[in-house]
Formats: structure tokens, C-alpha cells, sequence
């Protein structure tokens, strides 16, 4: 693990080895529990292979912190979070999915067939970010693992399925986004500011698509 | 309770944020000039963290409903309480019927007015400042229009002499010099070359107009380039923190930054610096002077000591009048 200053107050923690590791993400997980319960730790952002502390630097040291950071984490085992599992039916292509011609041509599949991947994985939520409610899903097909796009849309709508550097994901509301459209989710809202738990996704869920 | 008389989709309502929401992907928000919001709060006696209101947009014009204790602080503008004027950093009673107008600053980009008791509307996600990207929090989620009624929590009014209480400190506010701002080193500062390090702190960065409560893009003459190109994992980031994307043009983060994000970290910008930052305007250029983390800290440590001080000062006198 490395650790890096992200602010006076804040370290971010990077365990990444390369590409994307769900082991990895389950000791992260297991990390991220324990840490709030710690003397100064304030806040942590769980990343993708990575995770973000800030801590109470008025009556801790950054160094006692760091200490413990990295003895918490040698123990850290993988967390299995009993998931939920939610099935989200998708309307693939069409004017809700006009990448799918795409990502079709790069991947040298037919729709159909890209259709028939993106369906047959079984996704989980790898850490909730970006915009409020956004999970990011693992699990995509090697096959479907295709670089962002090289200008980001300034607005994609909501409830958009994307696929974007190894990752999936159902979109929480309108937000400029460099991932390609697959189609549109027929799912109850992703985020809801007013409600205890606000996010529908939580890390470790487990996400299936169907073809609508 | 207070009426809003101009329409300013920018003036929104922001208290210090909702830190413990960032987990859930929502930006942390609040105050873009923390510091501004504190010391009005501190002035009417508030918590500083209160809930006030940003002003971005001019002129502003506000009428009481009720007698209420108000200040304003930031950006120093023309204020007036009918037809009155009030000197910068200053606390006043307002009587039912009176209008507040702040005009467009002379320096600086955000003035704020708060009010005895902060403005009472919801709590949500653990703050009540206004996300406008997300579209919750503050007044309806969105920026204040002509006609909105701001409900303010009832307080006992705090004591003010006849012609108000004000500081003498001001905070500082951007002149024509080019500012230094305090970077923390950050994850791939290392990774960039070293005419990227020497360019970072020897060229002036000017603020493009790209410059919102999520973030200000940068413009420098040579761009900072990384030693080999990274490619990232997406990772947790907080205001301050200064991305450099791969055109090498920096970005930094601001309150309403988006929660995670995989562009190269070059450094991190102290609190205080950033609520400086906040009041500058496009085209304005800043300098960045590197830092280790112990001068960050006694930098962070002196000024919050300052503001402390301040709060007690504010407070010994307001006791003074009590028992005058």
C-alpha cells in the first residue's frame, strides 16, 4: 500500500496493482468499515483499489495516523458483504443507447452479441462516487473492457447504461460523462436526498442486467 | 424571515457543507470563501458554520420581514440599508420593512450575508448548503429568485449598538499583485518532470474562465507534463486538490468538486489559500509556492488560532454592551 498526502488533514491510500482487483476492493471494503470507528479519523472515501481518509488534525498527528493506516490495513481481511441483489431491465441501442453501434464496430461483435455479454455478467458495486447515487459496477466482459471516449459528452441523461474503462454503470441523473451509451434502465431512482438511505447501489451489491 | 427582490440564480444559500455525504458520491459544497461565512456568523453570533447566503451575482436586494441582527462580510461592495451605508465586515439590527441592497463588489467575486439564527431551511445529507448541480439542499435546490421568503431560525437578537459592530481585521482580498498559493505536494507530484516542477512554481496560472463553484481551470505558457503518461484507478478527492488532465493544463478543485475522479494529482491547496482563491476572477493570474506538510499545518494552525480570536473578541464586546 501506498500512502500519499491528499490535503494537510486527508491521506489517500492506494492498494491498485495494476488493473482493477476485486480481492483487493474486499479488503478495501473491510478497511473502510473499520476505520470510522477510529480515534481522529473523520471521513473515508472508498476509490477503486483505493481510499480516501481525512482525519481530526487539530488533536492527531499525521504520523500516528499514518501508523495506524498501515497496521489496519495489514490486517484488514476481505469483507464479505452479504449483497443485495437488484435486476435492472435495459432497453439496449436505439436513441436511449446510440453507442451500441459503437462498441459493436470496436469490438468487432455484433449488437446482438454485445447485447448477450453485457446481460450474461453478473455485476458488483465496486465503490459509489463521481455524482450522487453513481456506482461503479465490475464485472465487465474482457471483451467489453474498451477505452472512454476521447471527448466527454457535456450531458448524458439519466437512467443511461454505460460502459467506460473496464467499468459499467446505470447513470443517477444528467451529468457530462466520457463512458458510451449502451441503452436505457427501466429502474426506480438511484439517489434520493431525502431518504435514509440515499443511495440505491451500496458497495458489494450485486447488479444483473435484462434485456427489456 | 427574509425577501428576496432580485432574481440571482448564482446567490444560493451555503453553511460549511456535508463532508460526511461524500461517501455517497455527493460533493462536499458549502462556502466557496469558508472564511467570509465564518466571520459573518461570528458577528451575529452565530455557530460559524451557520447557514448564510453566497453572493455571486449583483446587485443584491433583500428586504427584512422581521427585526433581524445581519452581516455582511467577503467581498467588500456598497451596502446599503435603506439608502444607509454600512462599512465592510460589519453586524447590524435591520427593523421589519427595511431593504438591504449589496451592490457589485470593487474587489473580490462573493460577498455574504448572514443573519442572526442562519437561515433555517432543511437540513439534508447532514448540511443545508445549496447543491445546484445535484438540485437539493439550501432554498428548493436551485439559486434564489425574486419573491422567495428565507426562513430564519428565531433567536434572541444579540445586543448591537445603535450604528452596528464591525471588525477591524479584513480579511484579504485579491489586489493587483500576483498571490502565492500554498500547494501540498500530492500522490504523482513525483511523476511529473522536473520542468514540470520547476514551471509550476516559476510561471504565473491564469484563471481561465472556467471558473465555478466546481472547479477553476488554469492556462500557464508551458504545460505541465508527467515523466511517462499515468493511467489512474478513479480515487477520492477533496476541494483544494489540483489535477493536472493531459493537455497539462491545471484544475482545481473547489466545494462543489465531484466526489472521485483519475486525473494525475500534482498537489493540494491549503484551506485558507482556497477561500483567498474563491474571490478571484478569470483572467487574474496566481502563483503556486510548494510547501511541506509542517508549514501547512502551523499555516492552518496560526489562522485558525486568528479566527478563534476573533470570535472572542467579537463576543468579550458584545458582553460589554449587555452590562453597559
Amino acid at each position: 500500500m501506498r500512502i500519499s498526502c491528499a490535503g494537510a488533514d486527508a491521506f489517500l491510500l492506494d492498494m491498485s496493482e495494476g488493473a482493477f482487483q476485486d480481492a483487493i476492493q474486499k479488503r478495501i471494503w473491510s478497511l473502510a468499515r473499520i476505520l470510522p470507528e477510529q480515534p481522529g479519523i473523520k471521513m473515508v472515501i472508498p476509490g477503486a483499489n483505493n481510499l480516501l481518509v481525512t482525519f481530526d488534525d487539530e488533536n492527531h498527528e499525521a504520523h500516528d495516523i499514518r501508523r495506524m493506516l498501515h497496521m489496519l490495513w495489514a490486517e484488514a481481511s476481505a469483507d464479505e458483504i452479504a449483497p443485495r441483489e437488484l435486476v435492472v431491465p435495459v432497453t439496449y441501442g436505439g436513441a436511449g443507447g446510440e453507442d451500441l453501434p459503437y462498441v459493436a464496430g470496436v469490438t468487432g461483435l455484433s449488437e446482438s452479441e454485445v447485447v448477450a455479454l453485457h446481460t450474461g455478467a453478473m455485476y458488483r458495486v465496486a465503490m459509489i462516487g463521481y455524482s450522487p447515487g453513481f456506482g461503479y459496477l465490475t464485472g465487465v466482459p474482457p471483451q467489453l473492457a474498451i477505452p472512454r471516449r476521447d471527448t466527454p459528452r457535456l450531458a448524458v441523461e439519466p437512467k443511461s447504461v454505460c460502459l467506460g474503462g473496464g467499468f459499467t454503470c446505470v447513470t443517477p441523473s444528467r451529468a457530462p460523462s466520457g463512458w458510451h451509451i449502451l441503452g436505457k434502465a427501466h429502474c426506480p431512482d438511484l439517489f434520493d436526498a431525502t431518504a435514509a438511505d440515499p443511495c440505491m447501489l451500496r458497495a458489494g451489491d450485486i447488479v444483473r442486467f435484462v434485456s427489456a | 424571515m427574509l425577501e428576496v427582490l432580485t432574481n440571482a440564480p448564482l446567490n444560493t444559500v451555503q453553511d460549511m457543507g456535508r463532508p460526511t455525504a461524500v461517501p455517497y458520491g455527493v460533493s462536499c459544497g458549502g462556502a466557496m470563501d469558508r472564511d467570509a461565512l465564518m466571520l459573518g456568523n461570528i458577528l451575529v453570533g452565530n455557530d460559524p458554520g451557520a447557514a448564510g447566503i453566497e453572493i455571486a451575482f449583483f446587485p443584491f436586494r433583500v428586504r427584512f420581514r422581521k427585526n433581524c441582527v445581519f452581516a455582511v462580510t467577503g467581498a467588500p461592495a456598497q451596502v446599503t440599508l435603506d439608502g444607509a451605508h454600512l462599512p465592510p465586515c460589519w453586524s447590524m439590527m435591520a427593523q421589519a420593512g427595511q431593504t438591504l441592497i449589496i451592490e457589485v463588489p470593487k474587489k473580490g467575486m462573493r460577498s455574504y450575508l448572514t443573519l442572526a439564527g442562519g437561515v433555517d431551511v432543511p437540513i439534508v445529507l447532514g448540511g443545508r448548503s445549496t447543491d445546484i448541480k445535484a438540485g437539493f439542499g439550501g432554498f428548493k435546490g436551485r439559486g434564489l429568485q425574486k419573491g422567495d421568503v428565507l426562513p430564519c431560525a428565531k433567536v434572541r437578537l444579540p445586543p448591537i449598538p445603535p450604528n452596528g459592530l464591525g471588525l477591524s481585521f479584513r480579511p484579504p482580498m485579491p489586489g493587483k499583485e500576483v498571490p502565492e498559493l500554498h500547494l501540498l505536494p500530492a500522490a504523482e507530484y513525483d511523476a511529473f518532470t522536473e520542468q514540470a516542477h520547476a514551471c509550476l512554481v516559476n510561471q504565473p496560472w491564469r484563471i481561465t474562465t472556467h471558473a465555478n463553484r466546481v472547479g477553476f481551470r488554469l492556462e500557464g505558457e508551458t504545460p505541465l507534463t508527467t515523466r511517462q503518461p499515468l493511467s489512474l484507478l478513479s480515487h477520492g478527492v477533496m476541494p483544494g486538490t489540483v489535477q493536472v488532465p493531459p493537455a497539462g493544463q491545471p484544475i482545481i478543485q473547489m466545494a462543489d468538486a465531484n466526489t472521485c475522479g483519475g486525473y494525475p494529482k500534482i498537489g493540494v491547496i491549503i484551506e485558507p489559500d482556497l477561500s483567498f482563491l474563491s474571490q478571484m476572477a478569470p483572467g487574474a493570474h496566481v502563483k503556486f509556492r510548494v510547501i511541506d506538510h509542517a508549514q501547512a499545518l502551523a499555516r492552518i494552525r496560526t489562522h485558525r488560532q486568528h479566527m478563534r480570536t476573533l470570535a472572542q473578541q467579537v463576543a468579550t464586546a458584545k458582553t460589554c454592551i449587555i452590562t453597559q
